[in-house]
């Protein structure tokens, strides 16, 4: 609980006594392309292969003579934008770009950087932390429609090359029935994890005392507890929005 | 003028700073020493704001720093200039990017503004041509010099050295010393430096705190430090085998 209230009036601490604004806008932008950026060869390669992992699982799964082919893609497009896209690549961008925040600002804190801004009289939560939220939150959904896109794609090269369903039944699987609400659904939780991922690892590395193992040690409690707030957001969100 | 008053700062339930008062005068060298562990960098970073005291008023040319509300606590941050132990440059950032940091941020100077003030520092800081040079790419000393350039690069009124010249060697941590002392002269600022090095005591201590145990042991300068008639000051200074030896044979 006494984390948690410090979590809560360290994200206050943001807006108090803020720089201008034009102070921020290249923070943002860098961290734009450490964050998202750099974050799309692993989000690519993952989602490609989730995609061809679940069509091959779903097919075997749905051999019957009473369900059609198409069926096996149209699983596979709800399961990947309801489930996999948002919250298993949240999962992968809490380990890379959360342990990424934690290990920075660690460093920074304990070679006295940050206590370096607090004496020039700048808000250093507000200068540091703010535009990795601002970035997260911009660049995760793009990813998370990146990876839509890739995993769908991936099923149908997987299709193709297997042969487990036809082209044809994998894009009118994707088509039919489709409920767009499910993409804002998606872009929903992109945004919730996103702002947990980016607040909850930079509060784990700001906070962090002693020497490098302590880094370390903040990098893995960041990951650890952005995944456990990952997982429970998709819980919170999916009760509130799709029942 | 920086004035400290009855500062009281415990860890844990572990009280490490008892009753601190003192006075730093402008256009002076402040010294604060004594041994490791004694409270010097805690007292420093309960001025400079950086840790709050259970107990105590700062006063900043009589503008009361720890009780005045966030805006005035930004302005008085802003006329202070501080050299960390290990640096604390940021190690993202180019020589010159650092030194033009608080220029960029606190200030609309124009950047060939900017550049000119930026070189001016270096080179009063006898640093130059590094300017393009990464942080990680200086040696210890020169470190030491871009973080002295940092700190007064915005014309800042206070001057705060956390062990300068630790991890230097005795040539280059005397001209780091030599430096503080000029530019506090130069540009008429108060500087408090911490140190429990007895070359930087005898070389630049126009005003000196010896602390022990937490507690405010002895007052006085550079010269009166010698004939101190506490017990604890005079273990301090004569630690050294060489200050000893030559003690012995002067006397």
């Amino acid at each position: 609980m006494k984390n948690l209230g410090k979590y809560f009036i360290f994200l206050g601490s943001m807006f108090r006594n803020r720089e201008p604004f034009h102070t921020y806008i290249k923070n943002t932008l860098d961290e734009m392309i450490t964050i998202g950026v750099d974050s799309i060869f692993i989000v690519a390669i993952i989602s490609t292969f989730m995609g061809a992992v679940t069509t091959v699982q779903t097919a075997y799964n749905l051999i019957s003579p009473w369900i059609q082919d198409y069926v096996v893609s149209n699983v596979v497009r709800d399961m990947t934008m309801l489930e996999l896209s948002p919250s298993i690549i949240a999962l992968v961008f809490a380990g890379k770009v959360g342990s990424n925040i934690a290990s920075g600002l660690g460093t920074m804190r304990i070679t006295e950087q940050i206590d370096a801004l607090e004496v020039m009289g700048i808000n250093s939560t507000s200068y540091l932390v703010l535009p990795k939220i601002v970035a997260s939150m911009i660049t995760f959904p793009l990813l998370v429609t990146l990876s839509m896109f890739l995993s769908i794609y991936g099923g149908f090269i997987t299709a193709q090359l297997t042969g487990v369903i036809s082209g044809e039944d994998y894009l009118y699987g994707i088509r039919v029935d489709f409920n767009p609400f499910i993409v804002t659904f998606a872009l929903i939780k992109a945004v919730a994890f996103a702002f947990l991922v980016a607040t909850v690892s930079s509060f784990r590395g700001f906070y962090t005392t002693g020497g490098a193992l302590e880094v370390g040690q903040s990098s893995t409690k960041a990951v650890t507890s952005s995944c456990i707030a990952i997982l429970a957001a998709d819980y919170l969100l999916s009760q509130l929005l799709l029942t | 003028m920086i004035e400290v008053n009855n500062i009281n700062k415990s860890f844990a339930g572990k009280q490490v700073l008892f009753d601190i008062s003192g006075r730093f005068e402008k256009g002076r060298t402040n010294l604060i020493i004594g041994s490791s562990g004694t409270g010097k960098s805690v007292l420093l970073k309960c001025i400079v704001g950086l840790v709050t005291p259970e107990e105590g008023r700062v006063y900043f040319n009589e503008r009361n720093f720890l009780d005045c509300d966030i805006e005035t606590k930004t302005e008085i941050r802003r006329e202070i200039g501080m050299l960390f132990q290990g640096g604390a440059l940021f190690d993202s950032m180019s020589v010159e990017q650092n030194v033009m940091f608080p220029l960029n941020i606190l200030t609309k100077m124009p950047l060939d503004e900017k550049q000119d003030r930026v070189n001016h520092c270096l080179k009063r800081v006898g640093l130059e041509n590094v300017n393009k040079r990464m942080t990680s790419e200086i040696s210890g000393g020169m470190k030491k010099r871009v973080g002295i350039a940092r700190a007064i690069v915005n014309n800042s009124r206070y001057l705060f050295c956390d062990e300068p010249n630790s991890g230097l060697d005795p040539l280059t941590a005397i001209k780091i010393d030599n430096l503080i002392q000029e530019i506090t002269t130069e540009l008429d600022i108060t500087t408090i430096v911490v140190t429990h090095d007895m070359n930087s005591v005898l070389e630049i201590g126009d005003n000196i705190m010896f602390m022990y145990k937490g507690r405010k042991a002895w007052e006085g300068t550079s010269e009166e430090i010698l004939d101190a008639d506490v017990e604890e000051v005079r273990e301090f200074v004569y630690a050294g085998k060489f200050i000893h030896t030559i003690r012995e044979r002067t006397s």
